[in-house]
């Protein structure tokens, strides 16, 4: 049983999350660096060039990567403060046994992972192979998402592994693969500056994907006109042209709306539909229903906003439409891309340039770490597991019988949810912090107590690792070495800056020596990562996501290559879909038909009020890493809960006052923030929190039936003013769940 | 300084990060403090917000008031902070730039602000806030990169009155605006405003037709 072994604020107290404010040696003028490196940043999809100065073994600060082409030099605050990770007082430095009643005892290494595989194998002897389960992240680099994807197929045997990008990138990923073909970005972001019309939706993108906003001001510069979806007013849509407030849930009502006003006034490229398309008819047929009226009570904006911008997407001669977790976290988020991509079709501009379509991959390997195998239905190559063809290629690569290849495992919140039934036993997670990141969190927390056996990967002891019977210390990015896949398809070389603290170790050599325990040692007998991206490779040739091609010099040379670049003197393939040649037997796009349905937890009198969930700039993801670091938590230190002032009027609420958030599955108090800058029916709380302030504490777990991403976005809850709690929690750091 | 580049700001695209903020204090000269405001103009209104850097006068009512003489321009144009040895703490400074920027800094009995990254743009870098700002809201280019590349124009003139104030770095302002007049508040907004313009509508009720 793994509850935590002592309470939450001695957990804080040892183990943080504290501060780091200044960077290894302090302040003072730190002289000339002894290296320079350039490498990326670990944090978001947009993979920013970042150089990390080096002094003594230590990274001591960082200088702006002008060079690297897709940010050159520019970095958002997360960016600029990341190296604050290195000397980390929070580092763990030891494996961590829980001692029920005593915190956890440091270990040796020998011990940690003789155990490990003991209790690995135990379980599975007991209960069977798929007793035992993996959860990773899309933070990973490509080696290191490749190696988790064959450990559990090969070393485990376990069919359940999935990862955090099912929180992230599934539903676009779903609607791209049926529409066109390929699940990546279509564009190179080089292509955003040249279009005439770029349709944002549901994409914070000034704090989500900072890097992106100098794209869309160039466009703006160069004359285009820019709509932007988003149930609050973002700092990107004070000056867009169109901005249009759609409730949580109601974006099919626009881009329906938007197509309906687009036949009707003949803005359709029927040229492109009849060469390059299957399925108009049924689209046509699917959007007759949705007059501007109808789609604006859908989406709870005046009609006039959806004919607007239907006349400034319409008749464009060149556009972009971006897409973020906005339109994909829902309970029917692949239906929502879906319209958004019929948008596109329709239109006939896409793979050529200054025309197409891309959603914001938000996790850093968001891209990469979709691809190499460690989702629950794939194998390298963004394979289908259940393809025949597709077991054989990677059965054969790694030596394995076909026929020993688990098939199709559950997605992260089934898998939960298995664990909640006893019917998984044994987890070993790395890269995810699920307490504080799936939906429904007093269930996750009730599953992880269930488990008989939990392994934890981490460089801190996240709000999840506290409940495991051992955590093995990992490394950061800096301290390995590897690719990641950027928000454009670009693959990228992070190089090793430092070496991990005594005593942590590099992740891919703790998979491979707990493989070898599991009597898979030849399997896994990488001498570096170098080796594991050689075996990636040609894992995934002839694959849809080819990195054959694709060697680390060449990603020196050229600044990242795009796959699919199948042959060593292929230049890679910035923009999918030139020629309008879609990625089926035929070459033609599938459009789509969509029809709106409601959310899955709609408001009522009980819980009238709509709470949407989102990110800050400051913060990363769960933020076990930016809650670490001083500036960024000084920027943003807790939660808050964004109001209309009508809604405030209402509620009696004044600005600062503290709230109690409350949906079916829990309750939350965070202070809020009055403005009007949101939908007043809705309310905005931003999730990198853990414990009391956790916005996922309230969020529903339904997921979207084809991508099984949980929907984030839409639920219902009430809010009451209260008199701020003086519990143990509430007083704790507010980067540790406090309250201030 | 490189001649031919110059300091820009639009603030049209700030979205309010702080990279700015964050990544002026990392500068080797000022290591943990940073020169860069940001301002947020009226959140409960508006997600508005402004960067101040210094703005490098030239002719700077900081050095004009400084009775201790503290306050120097290097020869192209580049007002920096007090000499620590002459600055007297008196604050005059403080009270008398018209855009707000030097801090007297009590730990250092010392007035310190912007000097355009001088360690940097000495060597033919770009200043650091300029360098990672994400949205160019900040930009160190030529002014013949910012005429090709942005809509409306480079201004360097500021009206405070009758008083009028010539300063290195420019805003970008629409164009026919020749300067930014900021003595007259209205009511509807700014006067340098273009007349005519409608204030910013930053209410979401506003436009749901709910207000």
């Amino acid at each position: 049983m793994a509850r935590l072994p002592v309470s939450v604020p001695d957990l804080v107290r040892r183990y943080g999350p504290h501060l780091n404010r200044a960077p290894a040696g302090g302040w003072a003028p730190a002289g000339e660096p002894d290296r320079v490196v350039p490498t990326h940043c670990c944090f978001c999809g947009q993979q920013c060039g970042i150089q990390l100065k080096v002094r003594r073994g230590k990274v001591v600060g960082f200088e702006p990567w002008e060079d690297f082409p897709f940010n050159r030099g520019k970095l958002c605050p997360k960016g600029v403060k990341r190296y604050l990770q290195d000397e980390h007082p929070d580092r763990l430095r030891a494996p961590l046994e829980r001692r029920d009643g005593d915190f956890f005892a440091e270990v040796s290494w020998d011990a940690a992972l003789d155990r490990t595989a003991r209790e690995i194998r135990r379980i599975q002897d007991r209960h069977g192979a798929d007793a035992v389960a993996l959860l990773t992240g899309a933070s990973l680099t490509n080696e290191r998402a490749y190696l988790m994807g064959k450990f559990a197929r090969v070393a485990l045997r376990t069919p359940h592994i999935d990862y955090n990008g099912r929180l992230c990138m599934v539903s676009a990923a779903a609607a791209s693969k049926r529409m066109l073909g390929i699940d990546r970005a279509a564009n190179p972001w080089s292509d955003i500056p040249r279009a005439e019309v770029v349709l944002v939706v549901g994409a914070n993108v000034a704090e989500c994907a900072p890097i992106t906003t100098d794209y869309l001001w160039q466009a703006r510069e160069n004359g285009a006109r820019i709509i932007v979806l988003d149930p609050r007013l973002t700092p990107i849509a004070r000056t867009v042209d169109l901005f249009i407030p759609v409730k949580p849930g109601g974006d099919i009502g626009v881009l329906n709306g938007m197509l309906h006003v687009m036949i009707g006034r003949g803005w359709i490229d029927r040229r492109f539909i009849a060469d390059h398309t299957t399925g108009w008819d049924e689209v046509v047929e699917a959007v007759k229903p949705y007059t501007p009226e109808h789609g604006g009570a859908i989406a709870g904006v005046p009609p006039a906003l959806i004919v607007r911008a239907a006349e400034l997407w319409g008749p464009a001669k060149t556009s972009f439409l971006l897409h973020a977790r906005g339109l994909e976290h829902h309970a029917k988020g692949v239906d929502n891309c879906m319209a958004a991509i019929n948008l596109v079709l329709a239109s006939g501009r896409i793979g050529r340039e200054g025309c197409g379509y891309a959603m914001i991959t938000g996790q850093g390997n968001g891209q990469g770490g979709r691809e190499q195998g460690q989702k629950c239905d794939q194998l390298p190559g963004a394979r289908d597991i259940e393809n025949p063809d597709h077991r054989r290629h990677i059965a054969g690569l790694w030596g394995v019988p076909e026929a020993s290849l688990p098939g199709k495992g559950l997605s992260a919140v089934p898998l939960v949810e298995a664990i909640h039934e006893g019917r998984i036993k044994g987890l070993l997670l790395l890269c995810f912090n699920p307490v504080v990141s799936l939906p429904d969190g007093n269930f996750v927390r009730e599953a992880l107590e269930r488990l008989e056996f939990f392994a934890v990967i981490d460089f801190f002891l996240s709000e999840t690792a506290r409940y495991a019977d051992l955590v093995l210390p990992g490394a950061l990015m800096e301290e390995d070495e590897g690719t990641t896949t950027n928000v454009e398809g670009r693959v990228i070389h992070h190089r090793k800056v430092v070496d991990p603290p005594p005593g942590a170790r590099e992740d891919w050599r703790i998979v491979c020596d707990l493989a070898a325990r599991l009597g898979a040692g030849d399997k896994f007998a990488y001498r570096s990562p170098a080796e594991i991206f050689d075996e990636l490779r040609a894992a995934s040739r002839g694959g849809v996501a080819d990195y054959y091609g694709i060697t680390w010099d060449r990603i020196d040379r050229e600044h990242g290559v795009a796959w699919p670049c199948p042959t060593l003197d292929h230049p890679g393939t910035p923009r999918l879909y030139e020629g309008a040649r879609f990625h089926f037997p035929d070459g033609r796009a599938r459009f789509q038909p969509v029809t709106w349905r409601p959310a899955a937890e709609p408001t009522d009198a009980e819980y009238p009020v709509v709470l949407t969930t989102g990110r800050v700039v400051a913060h990363y993801l769960s933020g076990t890493q930016t809650r670490r670091i001083g500036a960024l938590v000084d920027q943003a230190p807790q939660p808050v809960c964004e109001m209309h002032p009508k809604l405030a009027a209402t509620l009696g609420v004044a600005d600062g006052d503290v709230v109690r958030i409350e949906s079916r599955r829990g309750a939350i108090t965070v202070r809020a923030q009055v403005v009007r800058t949101i939908r007043p029916d809705t309310v905005f709380v931003a999730y990198h929190w853990p414990g009391d302030r956790s916005a996922n504490t309230l969020t529903v777990r339904a997921i979207d039936p084809v991508s099984h991403i949980p929907e984030f976005k839409v639920c219902a809850v009430r809010v009451t003013k209260v008199e701020r709690p003086v519990d143990a929690l509430a007083a704790l750091p507010p980067e540790a769940g406090g309250l201030r | 300084m490189n001649g031919e580049h110059a300091f820009f700001i639009d603030h049209a695209r700030c979205i309010g990060c702080h990279s700015c903020v964050q990544a002026c204090e990392e500068c080797d000269t000022h290591r943990g403090q940073s020169m860069i405001d940001l301002e947020t103009i009226q959140r409960p209104d508006s997600v508005q917000t402004a960067p101040q850097v210094c703005m490098h006068c030239e002719d700077p009512v900081c050095a004009q008031v400084c009775p201790a003489d503290a306050i120097k321009m290097t020869p192209d144009g580049v007002v920096q902070s007090a000499l620590a040895p002459r600055c007297v703490g008196c604050s005059n400074c403080v009270l008398a730039c018209p855009f707000g920027v030097p801090k007297y800094q009590v730990e250092l009995d010392q007035m310190m602000k912007c000097d355009m990254c001088y360690d940097r743009t000495s060597v033919g870098k770009r200043p650091m806030c300029a360098t990672v700002c994400p949205s160019q809201a900040l930009a160190f280019t030529s002014r013949a990169e910012i005429e090709r590349t942005r809509r409306g124009h480079a201004v360097n003139e500021w009206r405070f009155g009758g008083e009028t104030v010539r300063t290195q770095v420019y805003v970008m302002v629409p164009a026919g605006v020749p300067a930014v007049r900021v003595d007259l508040l209205r009511r509807d907004g700014l006067q340098a405003a273009p007349r005519g313009a409608a204030p910013p509508v930053d209410d979401v009720a506003v436009l749901l037709g709910e207000a």
